[in-house]
C-alpha cells in the first residue's frame, strides 16, 4: 500500500455528484499539483477521474465503470478494485494502476504513460495503442493489440486469439501462451534494447522479481504495410 | 466464295451503326480491364458520380395569392443558426447555415486547411478537422472549429479536444458508411506520419469501428465521457452516413447527441474503394425526412433549448440546395466537395496538368495519389505552394455568401422571414422517385407515393 503524500481530499460519490468531483479534478494545476484525492463509493460509476491534467494522485476506493482515468495526462490514478471498459483510454502521460481486473479495450489508443493492471484484462486490450506502456499481471483476451501502432505491451499471463492483428510498430511481450497470432503479427527476437525496455517496465509495474528472459516478443511482419495483390486474402 | 463476292456482299448489306451496350458501357469495360491488369480494387476520392434523385428534382412553390412574399433586400430574412442548445454550456452560433465538413489534414494540404479556416471565418461559419488531428493552420484561422473524434483516433489528444469549440463523434460518412479511412503512402509524409503515429509512407487503412465502444448503450457513456472531460462546455455532434436514418438518428439522440450530422452517399471522401462510394448508402434526399421524423418522435425537433439540430450533407452545391435541405427539416448543411472546388480544385485553368495525369478538369478524383495540381489534396511541398490560402479563403467566403443569399432569395419568395421557416409544404417534386423520397407531392398533384393514394 502506498501512503498518501498530503492531506487527502475525500470525495464520497454517494454524496457528491461525479460532475462536481471531475470539475474539481480539472481545476487549475497550481492548486492541484502534489495533492492526493480519494474517491469513495465509486460503485462502478462511469467516467471517474477522466481528463485529468495535473500532477495529482487519485485513489478510487472500489470498482470503476467505463473509461476510468480516460485521456489521463500527468496524474497518477489508482483503482483499488476492478475497472470497466476503456480504462485509461487515450492516456497521454501519467500512471494508471488497476489493482483488480480490467474489462475490454483497456488503454485503447493510449499515446503515453503507463497502465498497470494487476489482474486479467478483457478483449482488445491495448487496441490501437499509440505509444503508451501497458503491463498486465494476468492474461489478456482475444484481439488484444489490434492495429497497435506504437508502445510496449507486456503480458505476464497468456494471450487469447488474434494477438496483434494488423499490428504496426508496437512491441508485445508475452510470458505465457498465445492462443493465436493475428494477421501480420510474428515472433521477434528480443534485442538488448528491447530487453531493457521490458526489464524497466517489469520494475516500474511491481514485477521486479520476474525474469525478462522468460518472455517471447511479438511484432509486425510488415507485410501489410502496402496494398498489394498478394495480400488480398488478408484484407 | 471469291474475295470479290464477299466485298460485294458487304457493300450491299446495310450495316447497323456500332452500338455500345448500356450494361457494358465504356466506363464499365475500362474498369474490367483495369481490374484484370492490377488485381486490386479501384480506389479514388470524391463522392458518388452516378445520377441520383437529388435536390434538383424538387421545386419551390413561391408565394402568390394564397401566400405573400417578402421584399427582397428590404425585409429581413434571417440566416443565423444555433447548434448544440440541449446540454452544452457554450452552443455554437453561426451567421449562415452553410458549414465546412470535416476533411482531414493529410488528405488536404496545410494551405488548403488554412484557406478553409480563413474562408469559413470570414463567412461567419465553422470548419471541422478530420481523421488525423488538429493542425495549427486550421485552429489558428478558424474562429469556430469542430474537432472530429474518429474510430482511428489519429492525432486525438485531450488538449486539442479542449481547444475545440464543438466535438463531432464520427460514426460514419455518406461516401462509405461502415468503412474506415484510407490514406495511401504517397500522402503519409513525415509530418502526417508523426501526427498519426504511423510509419512514414505506409498505406494507411484506419478502423471502421471505434476501439472502445460498441452499440448505442456504450455510445451514451462515451458521449458522457467527452462531456465530462470538457466540463459540459462543448456541443457534441454525432456524424452518421445515411443508411437507416430513422433508427440511427433516434439512437444518437438517445445517446445524448446535441447535433446529428447526416451525410448522404453523394458526400465526398478523400479516398475509398469505388465500389463503396457507388453502392453503399442512401442519397441525402431519401434520408432527411426519416431523420426529422426521429427527432420529432423524440420531442427534440425545433423544441427550444431542448432541440437536437440536424446538419445534412452530401452533394450540396448552391443556395437552392441549402434552402431545400432546410425546407425538408435540416437546421444547417455541410459542404466538402463544393468547398474544395471554390478553393480551386479541378479548375479548368489546370487542364494541361490534368491531361498529364490521364484525366480532365472536373473529373480528377485520384486524390489519394497526392499529385493534385491545384495543391489541395496533396502533401507535396511544391504542389501545395500553388494554393494561396488568402486568395482561396476569399473565394470560399464569396461562395458561401452567394449560397446564403440565394437561399434567402428563395425563402423570401416563399414569404419566410428566416430560412428556418421554410417547410416541406413549400416544395413539390419533379419525379415520382423524388416525391417518394422527400415526401412532398409530385408537381401538379397531391400525390406522395407511400403516403397518399394516387
Ligand atoms: C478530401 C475529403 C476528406 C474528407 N475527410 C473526412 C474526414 O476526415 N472525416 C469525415 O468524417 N469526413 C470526411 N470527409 C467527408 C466530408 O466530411 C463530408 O461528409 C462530405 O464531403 C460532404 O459531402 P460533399 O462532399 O458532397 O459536400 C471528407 C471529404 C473530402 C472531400
Amino acid at each position: 500500500m502506498e501512503t498518501l503524500k498530503y492531506n487527502p481530499d475525500i470525495f464520497d460519490l454517494d454524496v457528491t455528484p461525479l460532475r462536481e468531483v471531475n470539475q474539481f479534478l480539472h481545476g487549475d494545476a497550481s492548486g492541484l499539483n502534489g495533492k492526493s484525492v480519494v474517491i469513495e463509493n465509486p460503485n462502478g460509476a462511469h467516467n471517474i477521474a477522466v481528463g485529468l491534467k495535473s500532477d495529482i494522485d487519485v485513489t478510487i476506493k472500489g470498482h470503476a465503470g467505463y473509461y476510468a482515468a480516460g485521456m489521463n495526462q500527468i496524474a497518477k490514478v489508482t483503482i483499488e478494485g476492478s475497472a470497466g471498459s476503456g480504462v485509461a483510454e487515450n492516456m497521454m502521460s501519467g500512471v494508471v494502476h488497476v489493482k483488480g481486473f480490467a474489462s475490454n479495450a483497456a488503454a485503447a489508443t493510449a499515446n503515453g504513460g503507463l497502465l498497470i493492471i494487476d489482474g486479467d484484462a478483457g478483449l482488445r486490450t491495448a487496441i490501437a495503442l499509440k505509444g503508451a506502456d501497458v503491463v498486465v499481471g494476468g492474461s489478456v483476451g482475444s484481439f488484444s493489440a489490434f492495429m497497435a501502432q506504437a508502445g510496449n505491451f507486456v503480458i505476464l499471463g497468456d494471450a487469447g486469439e488474434g494477438l496483434g492483428d494488423s499490428i504496426y510498430e508496437a512491441k508485445i511481450f508475452v510470458r505465457g501462451t498465445v492462443k493465436s497470432l493475428g494477421a501480420d503479427c510474428e515472433e521477434k527476437t528480443t534485442s538488448p534494447e528491447d530487453r531493457k525496455i521490458l526489464a524497466d517496465l517489469l520494475v516500474k509495474s511491481g514485477h521486479a522479481d520476474v525474469n525478462p528472459d522468460s518472455f517471447q516478443q511479438y511484432g509486425s511482419a510488415r507485410t501489410l504495410y502496402h496494398f498489394h495483390v498478394d495480400n488480398a486474402g488478408a484484407y | 466464295m471469291s474475295d470479290d463476292k464477299t466485298k460485294d456482299a458487304v457493300h450491299k448489306t446495310p450495316q447497323t451503326t456500332p452500338r455500345y451496350s448500356a450494361t457494358f458501357d465504356e466506363y464499365t469495360n475500362s474498369e474490367i480491364r483495369r481490374a484484370a491488369a492490377t488485381g486490386i480494387y479501384d480506389i479514388r476520392g470524391a463522392g458518388s458520380k452516378r445520377k441520383l434523385p437529388h435536390f434538383d428534382d424538387l421545386l419551390f412553390l413561391g408565394a402568390s395569392v394564397s401566400r405573400y412574399p417578402l421584399e427582397g433586400y428590404r425585409e429581413k430574412c434571417g440566416t443565423d443558426v444555433v447548434l448544440g442548445t440541449r446540454f452544452a454550456k457554450k452552443p455554437i452560433h453561426l451567421k449562415t447555415p452553410v458549414t465546412i465538413a470535416g476533411m482531414s489534414f493529410g488528405s488536404l494540404s496545410g494551405p488548403a486547411k488554412e484557406a478553409l479556416g480563413r474562408g469559413a471565418t470570414a463567412a461567419g461559419t465553422s470548419t471541422t478537422t478530420g481523421d488525423g488531428g488538429m493542425t495549427q493552420e486550421e485552429r489558428g484561422h478558424s474562429t469556430t472549429l469542430v474537432y472530429q473524434y474518429l474510430p482511428s483516433r489519429y492525432g486525438m489528444n485531450p488538449d486539442d479536444l479542449r481547444k475545440a469549440d464543438a466535438i463531432e463523434l464520427v460514426i460514419g460518412q455518406g461516401a462509405k458508411p461502415g468503412g474506415g479511412g484510407m490514406l495511401l503512402g504517397q500522402k503519409i509524409t513525415a509530418r502526417v506520419a508523426k501526427m498519426r503515429c504511423l510509419p512514414e509512407g505506409i498505406d494507411q487503412r484506419s478502423s471502421c469501428r471505434h476501439p472502445d465502444w460498441t452499440g448505442p448503450d456504450d455510445l451514451e457513456i462515451k458521449i458522457a465521457e467527452l462531456r465530462e472531460i470538457t466540463d459540459w462546455e462543448k456541443p457534441i455532434y454525432v456524424k452518421i452516413g445515411a443508411t437507416r436514418p430513422y433508427f440511427d438518428v433516434a439512437l444518437a439522440v438517445k445517446a445524448g447527441a446535441d447535433v446529428v450530422v447526416l451525410d448522404g452517399m453523394q458526400g465526398g471522401t478523400a479516398a475509398t474503394q469505388e465500389v463503396f462510394i457507388e453502392h453503399v448508402g442512401l442519397p441525402i434526399l431519401a434520408a432527411i425526412r426519416p431523420a426529422v421524423k426521429a427527432l420529432q418522435d423524440l420531442g427534440v425537433y425545433r423544441n427550444g433549448k431542448n432541440s437536437v439540430q440536424l446538419i445534412v450533407s452530401g452533394g450540396i452545391r448552391n443556395g437552392a440546395d441549402v434552402a431545400k435541405a432546410i425546407a425538408l427539416g435540416a437546421d444547417a448543411v455541410a459542404i466538402g466537395t463544393a468547398a474544395l472546388i471554390a478553393l480551386g480544385d479541378n479548375d479548368p485553368h489546370l487542364e494541361a496538368e490534368y491531361q498529364k495525369l490521364g484525366t480532365t478538369a472536373g473529373a480528377y478524383d485520384d486524390w489519394h495519389e497526392g499529385k493534385d495540381p491545384a495543391g489541395i489534396t496533396t502533401q507535396d511541398p511544391e504542389l501545395m505552394k500553388r494554393l494561396d490560402p488568402i486568395k482561396a479563403g476569399h473565394r470560399l467566403a464569396n461562395y458561401i455568401a452567394v449560397m446564403t443569399m440565394e437561399a434567402q432569395v428563395v425563402a423570401r419568395a416563399c414569404g419566410k422571414s428566416h430560412l428556418h421557416n421554410l417547410e416541406p409544404e413549400d416544395l413539390v417534386a419533379l419525379t415520382i422517385e423524388a416525391s417518394a423520397m422527400a415526401q412532398v407531392p409530385l408537381a401538379g398533384t397531391s400525390w406522395i407515393p407511400g403516403v397518399t393514394k394516387f
